[in-house]
């Protein structure tokens, strides 16, 4: 298991950067896809926007974006109202059970 | 360079019987020996397999079924685009001198656990390919106004067209009303809208400009071709309403062959989902970003089968390492007036648009008799 899923498993959302590049590696890797310079490890912002959604049942499943670069799919929670083409929202949960899950909750 | 055309092609039924892979490729390669009297096994230089089951040597086993001892003999995997990909391969060969001669049998099986794309973590918990195309149609819809009436248009189409050819799994019309009622995989995309795993296989024979005459009096010549990766990662498309890998491979495919949109007479393309066929007409320039939606209607209504004459993926089923070479046999079918209840009157120049993983992947070929 990697990093990545490691710290996933730990409710932690982190991503590979190139110190040299002073850029984020996504999706995560031991080495710069730029420079092929070893990486450093860090948290990505748990503040996002939301990119698209649909739904399935009674779920909602969207893609959402971090750091104006980072994005993943994963489960809106339900509110009360429709959610909106680039409104805020948070990851409020992530984990790793042979799957990438994110779980994200709109501001 | 030297030209390269189509000289032959096999094709068997799709279908969910239990067979194996093996089975399944030595079927169409047969088919192509029966279809091309004048073609010996030593007259093949090279032995290409399109497929995405974690079988192993299966280029050589198939040689050695086929009675083949080639000089070049490998897989091509890329997922649902190892077809043109493996003909592109078959193209460089050839055009390089390293061969004269190439059969391609591209198969998949229905049950084969490869055809999700696992290792893409940007797509979370959410891996199968129906939450993809789910994101293109929710997008599309909300920038250009597509319709769920306008998406079942495409399958309507499709399941008609494929009604006239004897190798598509499903030999069935639906009516857009039936479509739009069928069952709800998501908010966005019904059952019928989409394109189903079953068995496959379908082979075609390249050679090059000295040895094509051999095969056939009708070569299909390959004049264009385009490549392109944009990623591995679904969402590093950031535009969710294109298809940016068939943009760069279709320019330069057209490029390439000094043809236009409006020069292509008949098309394949890749609609594993409803949505995919309205963007890729629209990426492959055939209409107007927005229009491609009008552009399929207006075929439904006038019976035009310039676009997916064999039923496409939806109307045919989507072996995925055999669709690519199935779509190619059905263009080089229609440049030969050879497409019988199928034909696009008077076809000369044909593409197929053959994409893979959420569109992360295209390939582009052009066609002219």
């Amino acid at each position: 298991m990697n990093k990545f899923e490691n710290e996933l498993k730990n409710d932690k959302f982190v991503c590979s950067e190139c110190p040299k590049c002073n850029k984020l590696v996504w999706p995560p890797s031991n080495f710069c896809s730029g420079c092929f310079g070893n990486v450093i490890w860090r948290q990505v912002s748990r503040n996002g926007k939301l990119v698209e959604f649909s739904k399935k049942d009674n779920t909602i499943f969207c893609i959402a974006e971090f750091e104006n670069l980072i994005r993943i799919m994963g489960e809106l929670e339900i509110g009360s109202k429709e959610p909106q083409i680039g409104q805020d929202l948070e990851l409020v949960k992530c984990n790793y059970d042979g799957k990438e899950n994110f779980f994200f909750q709109l501001k | 360079m030297r030209r390269v055309a189509i000289g032959g092609f096999g094709l068997t039924k799709f279908n969910k019987d239990n067979i194996s892979i093996e089975s399944l490729m030595l079927s169409s390669v047969k088919s192509l020996f029966d279809n091309n009297s004048n073609l010996v096994q030593k007259d093949i230089d090279a032995v290409l397999t399109s497929t995405n089951d974690n079988s192993k040597y299966l280029a050589n086993i198939v040689s050695e079924f086929a009675g083949i001892s080639p000089k070049i003999s490998h897989t091509v995997e890329s997922l649902c685009n190892s077809g043109a990909n493996s003909v592109v391969s078959a193209f460089s060969y050839i055009s390089s001198g390293l061969a004269d001669v190439v059969l391609v049998v591209g198969a998949e099986k229905f049950d084969n656990p490869g055809l999700v794309l696992e290792c893409d973590i940007s797509r979370g918990q959410y891996k199968h390919p129906v939450y993809w195309s789910s994101m293109f149609t929710r997008s599309h819809m909300r920038k250009y106004g597509t319709t769920r009436e306008d998406l079942a248009i495409v399958s309507a189409k499709n399941h008609r067209n494929a009604l006239a050819n004897p190798y598509a799994y499903f030999n069935k019309a639906y009516s857009v009303d039936e479509i739009m009622q069928s069952k709800n995989i998501t908010e966005d995309v019904r059952v019928l809208d989409c394109s189903f795993p079953c068995n496959g296989s379908a082979a075609v024979l390249l050679a090059s400009e000295e040895i094509i005459k051999k095969f056939t009096d009708c070569p299909v010549w390959i004049t264009g071709i385009g490549q392109k990766t944009i990623s591995a990662g679904f969402t590093k498309n950031d535009d969710l309403t294109s298809m940016k890998s068939t943009q760069y491979a279709a320019n330069d495919a057209y490029a390439m062959s000094k043809k236009e949109p409006k020069d292509v007479d008949v098309a394949e393309v890749h609609d594993a989902f409803s949505i995919c066929e309205v963007m890729e007409i629209e990426d492959l320039h055939f209409t107007q970003k927005g229009h491609g939606s009008q552009f399929v209607k207006n075929m439904y209504e006038t019976q035009d089968k310039k676009i997916n004459p064999r039923g496409g993926l939806i109307g045919t089923g989507h072996p995925l390492g055999a669709t690519g070479i199935a779509q190619i046999v059905e263009i080089s079918q229609q440049l030969q007036s050879k497409a019988e209840k199928r034909q696009v009157e008077g076809a000369k120049v044909g593409l197929v648009q053959n994409m893979s993983a959420a569109a992360t992947s295209s390939t582009v070929l052009i066609f002219e008799s």
